[in-house]
């Protein structure tokens, strides 16, 4: 397909491990002490996983999996809300499918809608009107969830939603913010990370000057990369070429689908709908200061959470899971006490295991446990 | 949800709403294209470009000249491998 089997070439890809290979060497890194990248975005986490980047690069590069898999970060209670809502009567509750499975303290969205709440997968939010739109006599929630990537799509279902008058629909909105994200994992005491893998399609939203920080107070070069294996194995090649230089930079190898402007159509819709909240509660991070956002009061109506009853608790992670340490790349998924013990895809028992995005899903399914069991 | 996917856009179907029909690989599915259109793009101009779609909405245009020049960077690396590499042979013989 164009724009996408160019950028899965292998000879090219082997011109870039043989340029990464020379210059991880001519870096003399010690064994004990390898170049740590993380990639920020779970959409990077997939790709990896799915074409075994990590395998294919050299010892003295580890690539550690970061927070943006947005389902894999929602905490339970998030989750007993969204239950609350469905299981209203009269009301219809619209989802991605990739939240049906998260699990939450009573059950997931999944498990109510077996037990007979009206939950819908959804592909858009337009799709989401749409049913507003062809069952008045209903009320339609729209579970809005993703970073700056989905952001701007709710907020203009939303508008659409205001310019045609549809009274009976409203978005339960989690969607959350990636650069307060970042910070929060860079002061972090225990990370040690020597450079970002940016995430592409976050960036497409808002562009690479709200980035300018971590290279510039927290000393760390970022390259904000497409999806295909090429594009990724030319971030890290870019990675390396800073660490090599000497130069620490916010980067853009996806210019194809970057500007440094970003995109103003979908920012202005994002500013219009939406305001930062105080904090919001991350699994396995725990709360971060105006890392979410919500609907601000001229579009009250269209507010889930001032339209319904919500239980609004606040319930901790279970013990054995270590998501957080996970996240934050403290320890690779594997290393988790329950990981395909206790906690599969199938009976997920923390987030990273539910999202095809989500590290401990990607590790499971692509088999990567063999490797490291094997090296260590 | 959050994999963008490339189409590409092929009729206009509401000016009003801002939707288009893209296609995307075979398979057509209206889009809301409200992100990729401004004053320098209006909507009429939007047929026939490549766009990448995240949740039913286009959300970049994929510039063709960059995609272009990020392979072009590639493809020189690997010539200049390969010059290294017959540099390196011929040096040994």
């Amino acid at each position: 397909m164009k724009y996408l089997d160019e950028f899965r070439d292998c000879a090219k890809a082997e011109f870039l491990l043989k340029e990464i290979e020379g210059l991880t060497a001519s870096l003399s890194i010690p064994d004990d002490r390898p170049l740590q990248f993380m990639e920020v975005c779970g959409g990077h986490t997939h790709s990896i996983f799915r074409y075994g980047v990590e395998g294919m690069l050299p010892h003295g590069i580890e690539l550690v999996h970061g927070p943006g898999c947005p389902v894999c970060v929602l905490p339970m209670g998030r989750v007993d809300d969204c239950v609350a809502i469905a299981e209203q009567t009269g009301v219809i509750f619209a989802t991605f499918g990739d939240a049906m499975r998260v699990p939450g303290s009573r059950k997931s969205l999944m498990q109510a809608k077996a037990d007979g709440a009206d939950v819908r997968m959804v592909y858009s939010p337009m799709d989401a009107l749409k049913l507003a739109r062809a069952n008045p006599g209903r009320e339609v929630v729209f579970f809005g969830l993703g970073f700056e990537t989905t952001m701007p799509s709710t907020a203009l279902t939303i508008l659409d939603a205001e310019t045609e008058g549809i009274e009976n629909f409203s978005v339960f909105c989690n969607h959350i913010t990636i650069v307060p994200t970042i910070k929060a994992i860079l002061d972090s005491p225990d990370l040690r990370l020597d450079g970002f893998i940016g995430p592409g399609h976050v960036s497409m939203v808002i562009g690479t000057a709200p980035y300018a920080f971590i290279a510039r107070h927290y000393r760390k070069p970022m390259v904000i990369a497409g999806f295909e294996p090429l594009d990724i194995l030319q971030s890290i090649w870019m990675l390396l070429r800073q660490i090599k230089e000497g130069r620490i930079e916010i980067e853009n190898q996806y210019a194809r689908v970057v500007l440094n402007a970003g995109n103003a159509p979908a920012l202005n819709a994002v500013s219009k709908v939406y305001e930062l909240r105080e904090f919001f509660e991350w699994r396995g991070l725990g709360s971060i200061e105006h890392s979410g956002v919500r609907l601000r009061e001229a579009y009250a109506r269209f507010d889930a959470e001032r339209k319904f009853a919500i239980p609004n608790v606040r319930i901790a992670d279970p013990n054995a899971c270590q998501c957080g340490e996970v996240l934050k790349g403290v320890i690779k998924p594997h290393q988790c006490k329950v990981f395909g013990s206790a906690c599969t895809p199938e009976t997920p028992l923390g987030a990273l295991m539910v999202s095809s995005e989500g590290a401990c899903a990607a590790y499971y399914q692509y088999g990567r446990i063999k490797r490291h069991e094997a090296a260590e | 949800m959050c994999l963008g996917i490339p189409g590409r856009i092929i009729k206009i179907d509401d000016n009003a709403k801002k939707l288009a029909t893209a296609d995307v690989s075979g398979v057509r599915r209206q889009v809301n294209v409200a992100c990729i259109v401004d004053a320098d793009h209006p909507l009429e101009a939007c047929v026939g470009d490549w766009v990448l779609i995240h949740v039913g909405f286009a959300m970049s245009r994929i510039d063709e000249a960059e995609a272009a020049e990020t392979l072009r960077i590639l493809t020189e690396l690997g010539e200049a491998q390969q010059e290294l590499d017959a540099m390196r042979r011929s040096a040994a013989k």
